[in-house]
């Protein structure tokens, strides 16, 4: 043969799926991970602030715990703010998760908890001066769940009989949510600041003298109840085989427009809850920003966790943590918030990321010899 | 004779996890020849063809081309050395033309005309019927697979690989592609061809490589070999191919079907007059092209299909009944013992849940049952355990998702559910596609246990050898019409072929 002789091209890898592997292994990459995330970040701390990047993952920890602080108080009220804010975005989190497991994006988390949080703070305002206090919290509770459930259940609705988007229905939920609550904020604060001042008075009960402990005993129950329903109920059966293969739901005669509806529903009074928990029982009055972001968040947060709750409660600590962390290297150390947010951004990557090599492996190419 | 190699496979190996796909193959394919790649499912065949075709990329071994080392990285490198593959689902453009497809992606200056006229001059050249200008959603299966191969032939490819193009194919269509591959052959390409029937391997190929689990058993020429030889090479131990056909006994009109119209959402008519009888104690076969409605026809009996005109009635045997299936939910169809077995191109798609474990899967029958709120989980346990031991399932135990399962696990789990709740109609829609020839037995001699315990049973099939030895009589359903109904035992293979590609149906040619 008279062709000319090619050189033999060589890649130096190549990727191969991986068997499901042991779960001493799953965790021994993710604790990679983990390191390998503060190493770099530690390098990027370095490099754009020359401060010393044991002093800010320090501080980080303090943001979240108050190691540092002989102040009691302040240490306390910091763990509290710590778990107060787990505990509403693990609400939202478990909101979102019958749908997501359906294959339902339910992006409107924001827009029902914060309708929820509207029919709260109209309960509080109108009604809280004419009703006793137990009456007023059933009222409060009903309003807000009601409020969040037909949030959810209009894109459900359209998705079930004219398969509508309900991404892109869902979103837009959450701007009408918004504009409502700026209507509300404007026609009915009498001052016309548009600042609602807070009403703790009609407020959900504090329990052994603590502000937030009520929330996080809601949130822990519905933890257990969401498993639960996802688990153990025939409800939660009929969910995962929608999510799985609608095709097989049909064919086993699950009516699969009334279990997108039922779901939408559930998660929608989640979400209504988590209203009620962050107006009734947090914040005591309203803003447009009062979900601020947390319906996004926990879409993320509930991916992390594969959708399963009980995971959820350790993705949610993680993405809490970060961010109270984050915004306390920026006070400590002066630096502008944005670098505690590409820190997050970077051990979010490495987190996010080892799921590839959790899945699939590199295989390095033998330098192949010329043996013909 | 060494020159004439067209391409050469050595030690190649591909591990999917610790799997291997593909382990230590050596093969060698010359100018002007036709090798068959025969192996059961699971054998590693596509996986290995792929790896020519660049798809995957071999972990280890080496790839010669015409004595040169060669690494192919991607499909372009392997067009680079004229290497074409057909794979078994196209790949095409529904709204271009024949011809649009086939210069498609083409780095070249685009120039219809010349597109046509060289695709017209390689149509005659190998005497393939093809209308260039045809778009791709008017054409019938064997002409999207033309447009295939000529899409390859017109890219220079010198060394072809077909990945199962007879699967859809007629007895018809498939001896023309045959003419057109052996006329290929003379004019010096060499041909990979992946299947795994037999007789279309001993027509064709010169020489047959067997693959068995990812191991290269061995190639023999074809004119040495006999059906039996191949089998063991192929399977590993002698079997027997045998279905034992009984006599019915005690039948009755179990399912009437009359008169059944579908149109589809796209305003095709997809079932057309269809008119039968399912007799109780008696397998009723159907054949026809993939695609012809049987699966309209199936789901509609189920309960599951949109019906446009027609009634199907049910005779109840416990009550004497007759009810009208047309009228009932597809759960109430099912209360009345009339089960689907259904198995559709992607198998996990409908009977069962991928990523469900087997006891999950059982209980996609029975989870509604009680009032519970709660999910019973210890009578499927049962069940699964029951099928996995009855059937022999391999699988590393019962809470396995289904979808690690081979397809043969998969069919065993997907019928034996079915068959538990003691069905009187058992309807299966190519139950048998993609599994190996041991558990394609084991699934005839379930359904032909389920004939003698007296259901009517509906057995869709596409090899049509396996019909004729296991259905007493058998409908052949063309373009959604019935154009004929014919006894198991007499019919021949020509008769039925001719019926599947007829249009008119049987009752207009009667002058019914």
């Amino acid at each position: 043969m008279e062709k000319a002789i090619k050189k033999v091209k060589t890649v130096p890898f190549h990727i191969v799926k991986r068997d499901p592997m042991a779960w001493y292994y799953n965790l021994l990459v993710r604790a990679g991970a983990v390191i390998a995330a503060l190493l770099v970040s530690a390098v990027f701390i370095t490099l754009m602030t020359q401060k010393n990047p044991i002093e800010v993952y320090a501080s980080m920890i303090d943001g979240a715990f108050g190691i540092k602080t002989n102040n009691p108080d302040l240490r306390s009220l910091r763990i509290w703010s710590l778990l107060q804010n787990v505990a509403i975005l693990l609400c939202i989190s478990l909101a979102v998760t019958p749908a997501f497991k359906m294959r339902f994006w339910n992006c409107g988390a924001e827009g029902q908890v914060l309708v929820g949080g509207l029919a709260t703070v109209m309960v509080m305002m109108f009604l809280g001066d004419k009703l006793s206090m137990p009456v007023l919290i059933i009222v409060m509770i009903l309003a807000s769940v009601i409020a969040g459930i037909i949030w959810a259940v209009l894109p459900a609705v359209f998705k079930a009989l004219w398969n509508t988007n309900e991404t892109l229905f869902t979103l837009m939920m959450n701007y009408v949510a918004i504009q409502l609550v700026a209507f509300f904020l404007k026609y009915f604060v009498k001052s016309g600041s548009g600042v609602l001042s807070p009403m703790p008075q009609f407020g959900l009960p504090r329990i052994a003298g603590k502000d937030y402990l009520l929330n996080i005993i809601i949130v822990a129950v519905i933890t257990i109840l969401v498993y639960i329903y996802l688990k153990f109920t025939k409800q939660g059966y009929e969910i995962s085989v929608v999510g799985e293969s609608e095709n097989t739901a049909k064919y086993i005669g699950i009516n699969v427009k009334k279990v997108i509806i039922r779901t939408l529903i559930v998660s929608g009074a989640i979400c209504g809850i988590a209203g009620l928990l962050l107006v009734g029982g947090t914040n005591h009055t309203i803003s447009t920003t009062t979900a601020g972001g947390r319906g996004f968040t926990a879409i993320m947060v509930s991916w992390l966790a594969k959708f399963d709750p009980l995971y959820m409660v350790f993705t949610t600590f993680l993405i809490v943590f970060f961010d109270i962390g984050a915004q306390q290297v920026s006070t400590d150390f002066r630096i502008p918030n944005a670098i505690s947010d590409i820190v997050t951004g970077i051990i979010l990557f490495f987190i996010i990321g080892c799921e590839f090599f959790l899945q699939y492996k590199i295989v390095l190419n033998k330098n192949r010899k010329e043996n013909a | 004779m060494g020159d004439n190699v067209a391409i050469e496979l050595r030690n190649i190996s591909k591990y999917f996890g610790n799997n291997a796909a593909n382990k230590n193959i050596n093969l060698k394919v010359n100018r002007g020849e036709i090798l068959s790649i025969l192996g059961e499912n699971g054998s590693g065949k596509t996986t290995l063809m792929n790896m020519i075709a660049g798809i995957y990329y071999p972990d280890e071994g080496q790839i010669f081309i015409d004595g040169q080392e060669v690494t192919i990285k991607s499909p372009k490198d392997a067009f680079d050395y004229k290497i074409g593959m057909v794979h078994q689902h196209f790949k095409l453009v529904d709204v271009f033309s024949a011809a649009e497809n086939i210069v498609l992606g083409l780095n070249e200056k685009f120039n219809l005309k010349k597109a046509v006229a060289s695709v017209a001059e390689i149509s005659h050249k190998y005497g393939f019927e093809i209308d260039p200008k045809k778009k791709v959603y008017e054409m019938s299966v064997s002409e999207k697979q033309t447009v295939e191969i000529i899409k390859v032939l017109y890219r220079g490819a010198d060394i072809l690989i077909l990945d199962e193009p007879t699967a859809v194919l007629t007895p018809q269509e498939t001896q023309k592609l045959f003419a057109v591959l052996r006329k290929m052959k003379e004019n010096g390409k060499s041909i990979i061809i992946i299947t795994h029937k037999l007789h279309e391997v001993l027509s064709l190929s010169d020489k047959v490589a067997v693959l068995r689990k990812g191991e290269y058993i061995g190639t023999v020429n074809t004119a040495e070999t006999n059906e039996s030889e191949l089998t063991e090479m192929m399977v590993g131990e002698k079997v027997i191919l045998n279905i034992e056909r009984s006599e019915p006994k005690n039948t009755e009109d179990r399912l009437i079907v009359k008169d059944l119209d579908c149109i589809n959402r796209d305003g095709v008519m997809v079932l057309d007059d269809v008119t039968f009888t399912a007799r109780s104690g008696e397998i009723l076969g159907i054949a026809g092209i993939a695609g012809s409605g049987q699966r309209e026809l199936l789901e509609a009996i189920a309960g599951l299909q949109k019906l446009d005109n027609g009634e199907i009635f049910y005779n109840d045997p416990s009550t004497g009944n007759v009810e009208n299936l047309r009228n009932k939910t597809p759960i109430q169809i099912r209360d009345l013992g009339v089960r689907l077995s259904f198995v559709p191109e992607d198998r996990l798609g409908m009977g069962l849940v991928g990523n469900m474990d087997i006891i999950d899967n059982m209980m996609l029958r029975s989870y509604k049952k009680g009032h519970s709120i709660f999910l019973e989980r210890k009578a499927p346990k049962d069940l699964a355990q029951h099928v996995i031991e009855s059937l022999n399932v391999v699988t590393p135990g019962a809470t396995t998702p289904v979808r690690r399962l081979s397809g043969g696990n998969v069919q065993k789990v997907l019928v034996g559910r079915e068959i538990a709740s003691a069905p009187t109609v058992l309807l299966a829609a190519y139950p048998v596609r993609g599994l190996d020839i041991g558990a394609s037995y084991t699934i005839y001699n379930l359904l032909n246990e389920q004939k003698e315990k007296g259901v009517a049973v509906v057995f869709v099939g596409e090899d049509l050898d396996v019909l004729l030895e296991l259905c007493d009589r058998i409908m052949v359903i063309g373009s959604g019409k019935v154009t004929g109904i014919v006894d198991g035992r007499t019919a021949t293979k020509e008769e039925i072929g001719l019926l599947m590609t007829k249009t008119q149906s049987m009752y207009e040619k009667e002058g019914l």
